[in-house]
């Protein structure tokens, strides 16, 4: 683990769930793994602390334990996972993405389960059936039914999988066996059969709408009676959580369909996205490229409003496999010519644009034309730099080493003689776009943590007068559950003085820039992150 | 060292193979470079649009109800203090959940190489998960938070039973545990509340 990341993880860390569980998280990531008694000494916290901690984290999947190095008759270890943690920051892009596919229903399920980390489906029903009660007129309510139905098309869309059973019940049957590893592997959602089966449940009934605090002992009553009731819906112990892959597979795709639509025009990104959408099941997560698909079957898959004709959607497809991004290919002549969708070329391609845009914007467009000529041709000397990018030496020379200077660029020394003598040596100066990739995704974790730092900063300086604004809503909130009149109401709202006002608003503009920024770092950090590991994955 | 006394600018190579004159380097850096340096190329602004803000307005509330959560595990409060008249309030407008929860560390599964055991084993937690007794008492519980508790109680606890895998017979000879290590296999253990 990086530097950067570390300290994003407990910034995250801390942000969620508080400095206690920042603080075993922490050491967590800078030791590896740990047994609770090393944990415990290091932080330095009381053991109920500790275990409270892990339980937090393992509860959400950021922490697995399994038999540790001494084997099953040992301490148990723990290991934590960063990329979960690291998913934090782009929780309200799964929440969102949930929303605009299945609408407020599946937004509130994807969001308690986020929040929660792992649920039952019962429980998830009848909390999300609740919240969307609360939201609607009075005397309407929301049928679990309703909410039973878009839970199960989010799993059959395998958005939603099984927690996966405890892996310490499938190694001691294994370990006896061989020697278990150090650290067992954590057992594979997918592995398991049964990971999007959904379960039989008996639920039926309404969402309660929330009442104040009057009907509290109704209420009390009401909820001893549900205690003994919700044990007997069906499903103890299949506990669900939030399939990431899978929403990163639906990020990708909308990726690639938005360049194809910026690149070209609207009807191809329609036909790139009915291809995805063709060879959404057949494809594996890390397939360079998907099934071949017949032009024919295109066809007849285009969506029915687009009415066009076959020749036209034949020259589209031309278009597409000729244009130089590559993002779609051909694969045979059968059917009226065979397409795939070249997805680890495009994650490429896409990563390199905004490594591109990147320089463009910190240091102008001739730098960019550099920086693009080194990816194209790989190694150039000074001289044909300057050539080739069409920009007078003087400064091409400046902005080489300015480049250079911020690792963008790297220099190959290229030896005529064995004792490589400067003026015998070629200097060759390139660009991997790996490497480059890398650099620039931690630079976009320091980024979002050095955001997190100042919104922390900036809520602490301020904490005075938020405090305050705050304890005066909740009174002008009471005020006018007991309804006061329109005078007491104004002399509470002008114990804010005006320019108090003006700073709180100034305060909360530059809390929601802060917060903006991050959302849309993370943009980026999720474009570099999948290139990363799609380049290893195919290694 | 070459050239020290001589000349300050002398290099050990030929400088005219990397395309540099005497003249064209830049000055020698005096101390470090500024925290803020100046930018020439200012960023562009950021996306706006409905979906950036409904994201940002999803994030502030998440954030907030994190807080408010369980999972937001807060150090040992100081025990001098009565608790205030407002508390009791308080925790019911901000809707908190239950503070003091514990893990349930009552029964532990102890794991073995032997067969029979691992079996047995295997139906106690199964059997574990299916009965959940949560034993905290609260103040005023609402039933959403009671269902999802007990969702968390009993996910903890199976995760959690699992921690104390230890197999008295083979390593009380050489392991010696302090007194709140293993702490699973104590029955009744008296987790002080704050």
């Amino acid at each position: 683990m990086t530097a950067q990341e570390v300290r994003l993880c407990g910034l995250l860390l801390q942000e969620h769930f508080g400095d206690v569980v920042e603080n075993v998280g922490t050491h967590l990531i800078r030791n590896g793994v740990l047994t609770l008694r090393a944990l415990a000494h290091e932080t330095k916290l009381a053991l109920d602390l500790v275990k409270k901690s892990l339980c937090v984290l393992v509860q959400h999947g950021m922490c697995t334990f399994g038999p540790g190095r001494r084997g099953p008759a040992g301490p148990v270890e723990y290991h934590i996972n960063c990329e979960h943690i690291l998913h934090m920051l782009r929780y309200p892009r799964y929440i969102y993405t949930a929303k605009s596919l299945y609408g407020d229903t599946g937004e509130l399920i994807v969001e308690e389960i986020l929040q929660r980390g792992q649920m039952t489906m019962s429980s998830t029903v009848k909390t999300v059936a609740d919240r969307l009660t609360h939201n609607m007129p009075e005397g309407q309510s929301m049928d679990y039914n309703e909410v039973v139905s878009a839970f199960s098309r989010l799993v059959e869309t395998h958005f939603l999988q099984r927690c996966p059973p405890m892996a310490s019940a499938e190694s001691s049957g294994t370990g006896s066996a061989e020697t278990p590893p150090a650290v067992t592997q954590p057992s594979n959602p997918e592995s398991h059969p049964d990971c999007y089966k959904l379960p039989y449940i008996s639920l039926s009934g309404h969402g309660k709408r929330r009442r104040s605090s009057e009907d509290g002992e109704a209420d009390q009553r009401a909820a001893k009676k549900a205690k003994t009731d919700s044990s007997e819906c069906g499903d103890e112990g299949i506990h669900w959580q939030v399939n990431f892959e899978r929403f990163h597979l639906h990020f990708r795709d909308q990726a690639i369909i938005s360049a194809v639509s910026c690149k070209l025009d609207q009807t191809s990104g329609e036909i790139v996205r009915t291809m995805l959408r063709m060879s959404e099941v057949t494809t594996s997560a890390n397939a360079a490229f998907t099934q071949a698909l017949s032009a024919n079957e295109i066809f007849r898959a285009l969506p029915s409003n687009y009415n066009i004709a076959r020749p036209i959607l034949d020259q589209y497809l031309t278009l597409l496999v000729d244009d130089p991004m590559e993002f779609v290919g051909k694969a045979g002549d059968s059917g009226g010519g065979m397409f795939v969708v070249n997805l680890h070329r495009a994650l490429a391609n896409l990563a390199r644009a905004t490594l591109e845009s990147v320089v463009q914007e910190r240091f102008g467009s001739r730098s960019a034309r550099i920086f693009r000529l080194l990816l194209r041709k790989r190694h150039l000397e000074q001289k044909q730099v300057e050539d080739f990018a069409m920009i007078p030496a003087k400064e091409a020379k400046e902005m080489l080493y300015t480049l250079l200077s911020e690792n963008l660029v790297q220099l190959q020394e290229i030896p005529k003689t064995p004792d490589h003598a400067p003026s015998r040596t070629f200097y060759l100066y390139t660009v991997n776009q790996l490497p480059t990739a890398r650099l620039l995704l931690q630079h976009c974790y320091k980024t979002v943590g050095n955001l997190i730092e100042r919104r922390l900063y900036e809520t602490k300086e301020n904490k005075r007068l938020l405090e305050k604004s705050q304890r005066i809503e909740a009174i002008l909130a009471s005020l006018q559950a007991t309804g006061a009149e329109a005078t007491q109401l104004t002399e509470v709202e002008e114990m804010i003085t005006a320019p108090e006002r003006q700073q709180l608003e100034s305060l909360r503009h530059h809390i929601n820039k802060l917060d903006s920024s991050e959302n849309q770092v993370d943009e980026t950090i999720f474009l570099l992150e999948s290139y990363i590991n799609s380049t290893q994955a195919s290694r | 060292m070459a050239g020290k006394g001589r000349g300050v600018a002398a290099f050990s190579f030929n400088i005219e193979s990397l395309g540099l004159t005497r003249g064209s380097m830049p000055e020698t850096q005096r101390g470090p470079a500024p925290l803020f340096p100046q930018i020439e190329y200012k960023p562009g602004p950021l996306k706006a649009g409905e979906d950036e803000d409904y994201m940002r307005a999803l994030k502030q509330e998440m954030r907030g109800r994190m807080k408010d959560l369980p999972f937001n595990i807060k150090h040992h409060a100081g025990k001098g203090d009565v608790e205030r008249y407002k508390e009791k309030y308080t925790r019911e407008i901000k809707k908190l959940e239950d503070e003091d929860w514990t893990p349930d560390l009552k029964k532990s599964v102890k794991i073995s190489t032997k067969d029979k055991e691992e079996v047995l084993n295997k139906l106690d937690e199964l059997e574990k998960k299916g009965d959940v007794k949560s034993d905290e008492e609260d103040e005023v519980k609402k039933e959403k938070k009671e269902d999802d508790e007990e969702g968390e109680e009993a996910e903890i606890e199976g995760d959690y039973d699992e921690e104390f895998e230890e197999d008295n017979d083979y390593i009380a000879s050489y392991f010696e545990d302090g007194d709140d290590f293993g702490g699973g296999s104590d029955d009744n253990m008296d987790e002080a509340t704050y």
